[in-house]
């Protein structure tokens, strides 16, 4: 078994091949070949996930020594990979959804020339690439290498269509954004080197005594700060929605399999320094929820098709952390996976929308597709339904065990968490019934185009959906099934170390645990229920918002108070230095000696008037002078 | 071949070959001619130098390759020369650096040529002695020879304020070189007699000289404004724009890949292990002024419009980073300073390359004038993209070795320098991908319409630098193996 697991480089390995092939042999493969090259090895290291995963199911831990990646006296980072039942996890929805995506593209991105086509599928394969890295690095750096990976094939992808300007700044924004959480991770990781010595996930973590509480305080405040960045938490989430830029493929990788699961992946890895750092789960609990609800505001008033989705992915990622906060780790972990299928799910029928639309994102000027793409609508309706957390569908039973774990830490956690549940049914069937309940409001060249997608579209959406409704099914709560939670029982070796030492909070009991999950069910239904009622006889008003509506179709204008109190002083910053300092202080101080010298030297020069009469006088006087002193001093 | 039976070692060779080579460019009047032979004869070097690190040996500080002739003998210094692994570093970055330069910069015709490639190869014998010197004496005798006939180069072959530019570089280099002299005669009388003279100037004299901590302090800034000018550090750094913006690119070159890091050489051969009490003693003030010019550097980038001011201000934040890290004195943060060295010449001749490429084909190096080449010369922009993220220290490139490992030897010292020093890789990727996207991105517009795809012989150096880029990004191992015996050797003077 051993020999066998010491293969897994070639899970990343596959996928950064497929990038070279493709982006070497950009002018030479035809759209076919780069669609198989592309779609291949990422199926070829889901097999071997597949594979990986059975052989880790009853709970081993493999790590594989490839070469020293530093080597000094006071440092060794090896370039090692670690393969456990977290990771396998990760491995099998980033190459089983990543696949699906790659497949979906190859008819999405199908009016591509056929060199850029094979560029695409290269960032692409790049991505998962990077990711692989991130979830499989034995250590810090090594995550850090996939952690700064997807952040560039984000921007990549971001801008593709690198003629718009706007997709560039786009682009830009959620680089830059991310490098800025990256510092925290960075300096967690030094201070990590400084103290422990090692930067080796089991290394650090068996190590925990050689850390105070400040420093483990530290580097998880720190190392949730890189997760903010990566996945996009308050206040550094303004990023992700503008990552919309990119082809809507890349939206479902980037939102589903990849890039902003990265932050939670990082955090349930690191599980046993958060559960030693009461302080720094309160901090991630609260920015998480605080984000869940933020977000889900946000995502009441928009209109872009995309932009809803995006908003609601902040949203759920927020509940993901207040999961990590309040020590759920697992129910992180299994709502990471609902989400990739319902997201990944949603944005794929977000993009057969579009296609069918002919680019039109609005969905003010959608409405009545039902009728026009079957498929589309009947996938995207459950995973509607399982996003809103409907049972039996996936999302619930994710949502329910985040829900349930903040009420035994906190009942205020819960009401809030709730609350957002019930906005996150209304929207997301808010954006139903724009779309697909009512009557078309679109033009008639629209209406005329309107078609269902080809095939290498809707079978993705379909498998999907079959994942968005049954994908919970391996988490069923206690309460439902005896022993029916097996991701929990997979899982445990991971968090082992971190229950071991929580203090077990009261259980709820059976008849609490019913009712939390009937009121929030109850609520969330509620929601939705009025949410596609109103919304199936929406018209076309042309009324502007006004009030609390304004504020937040403007996403309550954050992006405007980044750009007043960060990038304009910045920005002013860097032109006084480079007007005012340099140019009047450091360089003027220069250039003044340089002047000062000149203008002594043109008046001394005057001495020399080559007038003989002159020189003897100065003779004359200087020995005057020397006579003086000689004399009197 | 037992090199210790050769009747010429190697930093002799490396020396002696190019400073012939340079006088003999000079007698050639036919261009097509120098301009061969200036590419042969680095070739050669590069061959030497090849050579010479198959030769090396990583276990030990100053390995055999080294050589003492009588040179002023009653006055106590030796031609002395010699290589340890940062010397084998340093030669081999220069050796590769000067084919690579003749090659991407071969099209262009200079005004008497035979002038120009003589005073390129000198400037080549100057920094390779300056790597090899092991006599303080030796060491500014070629500090020199490196820097004259650089003033020579800008003030010819430069742009149209060449002559500016060049004065005020040569008076701040020529202000430092004194400073320096005075620094060096001063520590001189301090040392222990020899044979023939009173005091010496050799190595081990000067790591022995009887200084006290008093005279040390004050000394002490003599050799570091010498030093900090040459990196340049903050607040010492004026010159550097103007110089890089007016010289000929392929000076530039030679100014920001290697003569920079003849500043930092200098700092952790003839510096630190020379005054380890003043470096211990004013480590607080030399790495503020170095986190301060970071950020100021970054800064001020940003809102550059020309791309050579550009480069020249990234490369100051950058080069403050190093400096910062030498004075961390940790082994980790020393190992990547002597990384970065390596790293950010190849990457920053890559840049100019780059930008003397898109200047030859557009006339204009105004960022805001420029736009959309990459439909244009995609392979290009991919060289770019690839030097740019480099230059932004993305993992897997070279550049995140050294700095990984720099802030961690800093964090050790100081963990707010730390935090607000990483501030500028934020800033990097502010202005380095600002750059991408208005320069190469975005729609071509009439200055860029023009532009056509790069030709061969510039492919194939843009991919010896991004083979450079990714080897030693994903193996630096090699480069860390070559320096840890100089690294241990200065540690071990604070001790």
């Amino acid at each position: 078994m051993r020999n066998v697991l010491h293969m897994v480089w070639l899970i990343p390995v596959l996928p950064l091949l497929g990038f070279l092939l493709n982006g070497l042999g950009r002018k030479k493969v035809s759209k076919g070949l780069a669609g198989i090259i592309g779609s291949g090895t990422v199926f070829l290291s889901f097999l071997i996930s597949v594979y990986v995963f059975f052989i880790v199911k009853g709970g081993n831990t493999y790590v594989a020594h490839y070469f020293d990646f530093i080597n000094t006296d006071a440092l060794k980072i090896g370039f090692d990979f670690q393969v456990d039942p977290l990771s396998s996890l990760f491995l099998l929805i980033i190459t089983g959804v990543g696949f699906l995506i790659h497949v979906y593209s190859t008819a999405y991105m199908h009016d591509e020339e056929p060199k850029d086509f094979a560029k695409y599928f290269a960032f692409l394969n790049l991505f998962v690439f990077s990711m692989l890295l991130l979830v499989m690095g034995a250590n810090y750096v090594i995550m850090f290498i996939g952690w700064e990976g997807v952040g560039l094939c984000s921007y990549l992808l971001i801008g593709y269509w690198f003629k718009n300007t706007n997709y560039n700044i786009a682009a830009k924004k959620a680089f830059i954004m991310n490098r800025i959480g990256d510092l925290g991770f960075l300096l967690a990781v030094f201070w990590l080197v400084s103290k422990v010595g090692s930067v080796d996930f089991h290394h650090v973590f068996a190590n925990t005594s050689k850390l105070s509480t400040t420093d483990i305080t530290g580097i998880t405040l720190l190392l949730f700060v890189g997760a903010m960045g990566k996945s996009a938490q308050i206040p550094l989430y303004t990023w992700l929605p503008d990552a919309m830029a990119g082809p809507t493929p890349v939206s479902a990788l980037i939102h589903a399999a990849t890039m902003v699961t990265a932050g939670i992946y990082m955090i349930a890895r690191s599980n046993i320094l958060y559960t030693m750092a009461p302080v720094s789960q309160n901090v991630v609990a609260v920015v998480g929820l605080a984000t869940a609800i933020l977000a889900a505001t946000i995502a009441l008033k928009q209109n872009d098709i995309k932009k809803v989705l995006a908003y609601s992915t902040v949203s759920q990622l927020g509940y993901m952390f207040l999961a990590l906060g309040v020590g759920a780790y697992t129910g992180a972990v299994f709502h990471v996976m609902t989400h990739a299928f319902f997201k990944a799910l949603l944005f794929l029928g977000a993009g057969s929308v579009i296609h069918a639309m002919s680019g039109e994102q609005d969905i003010r000027n959608m409405g009545g597709l039902k009728k026009h793409m079957s498929a589309t609508h009947i996938t995207f309706l459950l995973g509607c339904l399982a996003i809103a957390g409907m049972p039996p569908f996936s999302g619930f039973f994710s949502k329910d065990e985040i829900l349930a774990a903040a009420y035994a830490k906190n009942p205020i956690l819960w009401v809030v968490g709730v609350g957002g549940a019930i906005m996150t049914a209304f929207y997301m069937f808010r954006l139903y019934g724009m779309t697909f309940l009512g009557k078309f409001r679109g033009t008639h060249e629209q209406e005329h185009h309107l078609h269902e997608s080809p095939k290498a579209i809707t079978i993705p959406l379909i498998i999907l959906a079959i994942l968005s409704v049954i994908g919970g099914w391996i988490g069923i709560p206690e309460i439902f099934m005896h022993g029916g939670h097996l991701l929990e029982e997979f899982l445990a070796p991971v968090f082992a170390q971190s229950n071991a030492i929580t203090v077990k909070q009261s259980a709820l009991s059976h008849s609490q645990e019913y009712m939390l999950m009937g009121i929030s069910v109850a609520l969330a239904l509620g929601a939705l229920l009025y949410a596609w009622n109103k919304f199936s006889k929406y018209q076309k008003t042309g009324k502007e918002e006004t009030g609390l509506g304004k504020v937040l179709e403007n996403k309550w204008y954050v992006d405007e108070l980044y750009d007043s109190i960060i990038v304009k002083p910045v920005l002013a910053i860097g032109k006084y230095f480079n007007n005012v300092v340099e140019k009047k202080g450091i360089d003027g101080f220069v250039n003044g000696i340089g002047k000062a010298v000149n203008y002594s030297s043109r008046q001394i020069r005057l001495l020399q008037s080559g007038q003989v009469g002159a020189y003897v006088l100065m003779m004359v006087l200087g020995i005057l002078i020397l006579f003086i002193v000689q004399l009197f001093l | 071949m037992d090199p210790k039976n050769i009747w010429i070692t190697f930093p002799e060779l490396l020396t002696w070959f190019p400073l012939l080579a340079g006088v003999v460019a000079f007698m050639i009047r036919e261009d097509k001619k120098v301009k061969a032979w200036a590419l042969t004869a680095s070739l050669v070097t590069l061959g030497i130098s090849i050579v010479s690190l198959v030769y090396s040996d990583n276990t030990k500080h100053f390995y055999l390759n080294n050589v003492s002739y009588f040179w002023l003998k009653y006055v106590g210094s030796n031609l002395s020369l010699g290589l340890d692994g940062m010397g084998h570093m340093l030669t081999a970055l220069t050796a590769v650096a000067f084919p690579l330069i003749f090659i991407a910069t071969g099209k262009t015709s200079f005004k008497n040529a035979n002038a120009y490639y003589g005073l390129m190869l000198l400037t080549q014998a100057g920094l390779m002695g300056v790597f090899t010197a092991m006599d303080v004496l030796i060491f500014y005798f070629f500090w020199e020879l490196a820097v004259i006939p650089a003033y020579f180069l800008c003030s010819r072959w430069g742009g149209e304020r060449r002559i500016q530019a060049t004065f005020k570089f040569f008076v701040y280099t020529f202000a430092g070189s004194l400073l320096m002299l005075i620094g060096i005669m001063y520590v001189y009388t301090h040392t222990y007699p020899t044979a023939y003279s009173e005091h010496s100037f050799s190595m081990s004299a000067f790591y022995n000289a009887t200084l006290t901590a008093k005279e040390q302090n004050w000394v002490f800034w003599l050799f570091f404004i010498a030093f900090a000018i040459k990196m340049p550090v903050f607040p010492f750094h004026t010159w550097q724009p103007d110089t890089y913006e007016q010289a000929p690119t392929s000076t530039t070159m030679v100014l920001s890949g290697i003569m920079v890091k003849m500043g930092i050489f200098a700092v952790i051969r003839w510096l630190v292990p020379v005054f380890p009490a003043a470096a211990t003693r004013f480590d607080n003030i030399v790495i503020g002024l170095s986190v301060v010019g970071m950020i100021y550097a970054s800064l001020i980038a940003i809102k550059q419009d020309d791309l050579k001011r550009f480069v020249a201000w990234s490369s100051i934040a950058h080069i403050g980073l190093m400096c910062a890290a030498i004075f961390a004195k940790s082994s980790i943060g020393l190992q990547g300073v002597m990384i970065q060295m390596f790293s950010h010449g190849i990457n920053i001749i890559g840049m100019w390359i780059v930008v003397d490429l898109v200047e030859k084909q557009t006339g204009t190096r105004k960022i805001s004038e420029l736009g959309g080449i990459a439909h244009k010369a995609p392979a290009l922009t991919i060289f770019l993209v690839v030097i740019a993220l480099a230059n932004i220290a993305l993992p897997l490139t070279n550049a995140f070795v050294g700095e990984f490992m720099m802030f961690s030897g800093l964090f050790k010292f100081n963990m707010i320098y730390t935090a607000v020093a990483l501030v500028s890789i934020i800033l990097a990727a502010v202005y380095t991908l600002n750059m991408v996207q208005k320069v190469f991105y975005g729609e071509a517009n009439a200055v860029t319409n023009a532009v056509q795809e790069i030709s061969f012989n510039q492919k194939l150096v843009l991919s010896v630098l991004v083979v450079f880029i990714f080897l030693f990004g994903v193996f630096p191992q090699p480069l860390l193996d070559l320096t840890k015996e100089t690294v241990s050797a200065i540690l071990l003077r604070f001790k």
